[in-house]
């Protein structure tokens, strides 16, 4: 699996009420989700987002709520990975399990490296970024091989279609 | 390091075998709970994979983010709510008006038994280890998993254990040690860690007081947080005639963890400022700041004893003319306690509102919503950009009795000398 875009820089702490706050979830239309993404953090965010984006952020990205509509609103506003120092737990699982990368590098400190606007590509099995602007390249921590698997089913709900169909008794893994 | 963490040993339980910290488990869910807001999209992507609940007994719906809902949108997200609990024969329901908030719900009813294992499509499912149960938040997918399996994939986390040990001074609550607590640890301290509660100071919190503590967990990344168990959590078992179930739950001596000590006579009373519930400061490096709104609620303190603290504060006197006081007790028990006791009264003739239980100001959703630039401070948990309302609005996060307080005097007071 490899995915490339348009990189945006994020800073630390990137909470879920800022990445979709509360009065958007009445509804989990990925549509709508979508239209309302940074709203209030980060407005310009819609329109950088008009081509494939990838996310390289701070430390704790995700925090707070459990909302996985955070997840939806960036996965449809063509945020195609996000690359940060760390993530909140709960947020990390709910991009896994909507197949959308979630990657910490090896030298988390070097992320600095990375500009805002650059062109990246990263290959998800060999768990490497490489910066097409700069030519500099940063491995990530290796993802258990059951992640990946989910990944590339592009989701739990795919991953578990293909693992076990439609029975309710087959186990995750 | 031949000992057992406490975490280690409840997924050991709940994964049927030996665990290692760091390694990814399988592990049986004792209860799943859903809420209208993140439970319709989980029941969704459950139908995509299974047309049968694993076990619709111990799956636990509760409405309490918009209750009664403001929204069309919200009334239909509970329609679904209803037409699933109906379809699947789930048989812990609780409806408009025989609930309240989710986490509070769940330790009325006794559903956090000790030792057990609770998955919420909620951050704050965490609360559920001030009885030694292991509450963990997840999103929607991986609820819809479980509810088509019962079961998770878990790390086995590290674990944080903070000791707190001496008498907290007049003034000083439950709250104020939890935000001292995630000041000290701070926001990105414990993620995919577990904070284990210990101490003597903590053997003295009540069950009430432990619910506090345990809710703030995540606000310092963990995956869950814990009280270590003791004769309190054994009757709270044993009076839902759970005590066969009653697991220890503390870490062994010689088991792995890194431990961090607080003394709580040395606390004061403390705010979390805009915009990090990890930014604490002492009350009286913020006092005379002017609000708009105090709010006394949420799953962290709306419960009866915060209601009482408020209410001793509050009684024989008004609530400042520039501010309203927004009450949303945690529960209908709550509610219904609070207003035997003359609590709610008394709340009114001071001039503050009783909202129906329900997490809306909490989270900017309804029932205390901020206008641009309003200050409020709040009982609850986070104090985010826009949390509470308008972008420009602020939050500052408090104990019942600051929020009293500062209702009162209209901006943000210490409590001491109303006490």
């Amino acid at each position: 699996m490899i995915v490339r875009g348009k990189v945006v820089r994020l800073g630390d702490d990137i909470d879920t009420d800022i990445i979709i706050p509360a009065k958007y979830l009445v509804t989990h239309d990925a549509t709508i989700l979508a239209k309302h993404v940074f709203e209030d953090y980060y407005p310009e965010f819609r329109e950088r987002a008009k081509e494939d984006i990838i996310i390289v952020a701070g430390e704790n990205f995700g925090l707070g709520s459990s909302r996985e509509h955070a997840v939806i609103a960036l996965k449809h506003s063509n945020v195609k990975a996000i690359v940060a120092k760390s993530f909140a737990r709960i947020f990390y699982r709910n991009a896994i399990n909507l197949g959308m990368p979630a990657l910490v590098p090896e030298e988390k400190n070097r992320i600095g490296e990375i500009n805002d606007g650059d062109e990246v590509e990263i290959h998800l099995k060999k768990g490497v970024l490489r910066d097409l602007n700069t030519g500099r390249e940063f491995s990530f921590y290796k993802i258990p091989d059951f992640i990946v698997e989910i990944l590339e089913a592009g989701g739990l709900i795919n991953y578990f279609k293909q693992k076990g169909g439609k029975t309710g008794e087959k186990s995750l893994r | 390091m031949s000992g057992l963490t406490a975490i280690q040993k409840v997924l050991a339980r709940k994964a049927g075998k030996h665990v290692e910290i760091g390694e990814i488990i399988e592990a049986k869910v004792d209860f799943l709970m859903l809420h209208e807001v993140t439970g319709p999209l989980a029941v969704e992507e459950f139908e995509k994979i299974s047309d049968r609940v694993w076990n619709p007994n111990r799956v636990v719906v509760i409405f309490d983010h918009d209750v009664p809902p403001s929204t069309i949108e919200l009334a239909n997200q509970m329609r679904k709510m209803r037409l699933f609990v109906k379809k699947y024969g789930v048989s812990n329901f609780y409806e408009i008006g025989r609930g309240g908030i989710a986490h509070q719900v769940l330790f009325e009813e006794g559903f956090d038994i000790p030792g057990s294992l609770i998955i919420g499509v909620d951050s704050h499912t965490c609360t559920a280890g001030a009885t030694g149960a292991v509450g963990i938040g997840v999103g929607s997918t991986d609820a819809a998993a479980v509810l088509a399996t019962g079961e998770i994939w878990l790390r086995v986390p590290e674990t944080i254990i903070v000791e707190v040990e001496g008498e907290f001074k007049k003034g000083v609550f439950a709250k104020d040690l939890a935000l001292s607590i995630v000041g000290k640890i701070g926001a990105n301290g414990a993620t995919y860690k577990v904070v284990e509660y210990a101490g003597k100071t903590v053997e003295k919190l009540s069950l009430s007081e432990r619910l506090t503590l345990a809710n703030l967990s995540i606000e310092m990344g963990a995956k869950t947080g814990i009280v270590q168990t003791d004769s309190k959590s054994f009757e709270y078992a044993k009076s839902f005639g759970k005590q066969s179930a009653f697991m220890d739950v503390r870490s062994d001596p010689d088991s792995a963890f890194e431990k961090v000590g607080i003394n709580a006579s040395e606390l004061e009373p403390v705010v979390s400022v805009p915009y990090r519930v990890d930014d604490v400061k002492p009350v009286s490096e913020v006092e005379g700041l002017e609000i708009d709104q105090a709010f006394l609620g949420s799953c962290t303190n709306g419960r009866l004893d915060d209601l009482l603290i408020a209410f001793r504060i509050i009684k024989g006197r008004k609530i400042s003319p520039r501010v309203r006081l927004v009450v949303s007790p945690a529960s209908m028990k709550t509610y219904s306690d609070a207003l035997k006791m003359g609590i709610i009264e008394e709340i009114l003739r001071a001039g503050g509102v009783v909202t129906s239980p329900t997490c809306g100001a909490c989270l900017g959703m309804s029932r205390g919503v901020l206008a641009e630039n309003e200050v409020a401070i709040s009982s609850s948990n986070r104090n985010f950009m826009g949390r509470m309302g308008d972008k420009s609005s602020r939050v500052y996060l408090a104990s019942p009795a600051t929020v009293a307080a500062s209702a009162v005097e209209g901006k943000i007071t210490d409590p001491r000398r109303y006490l």
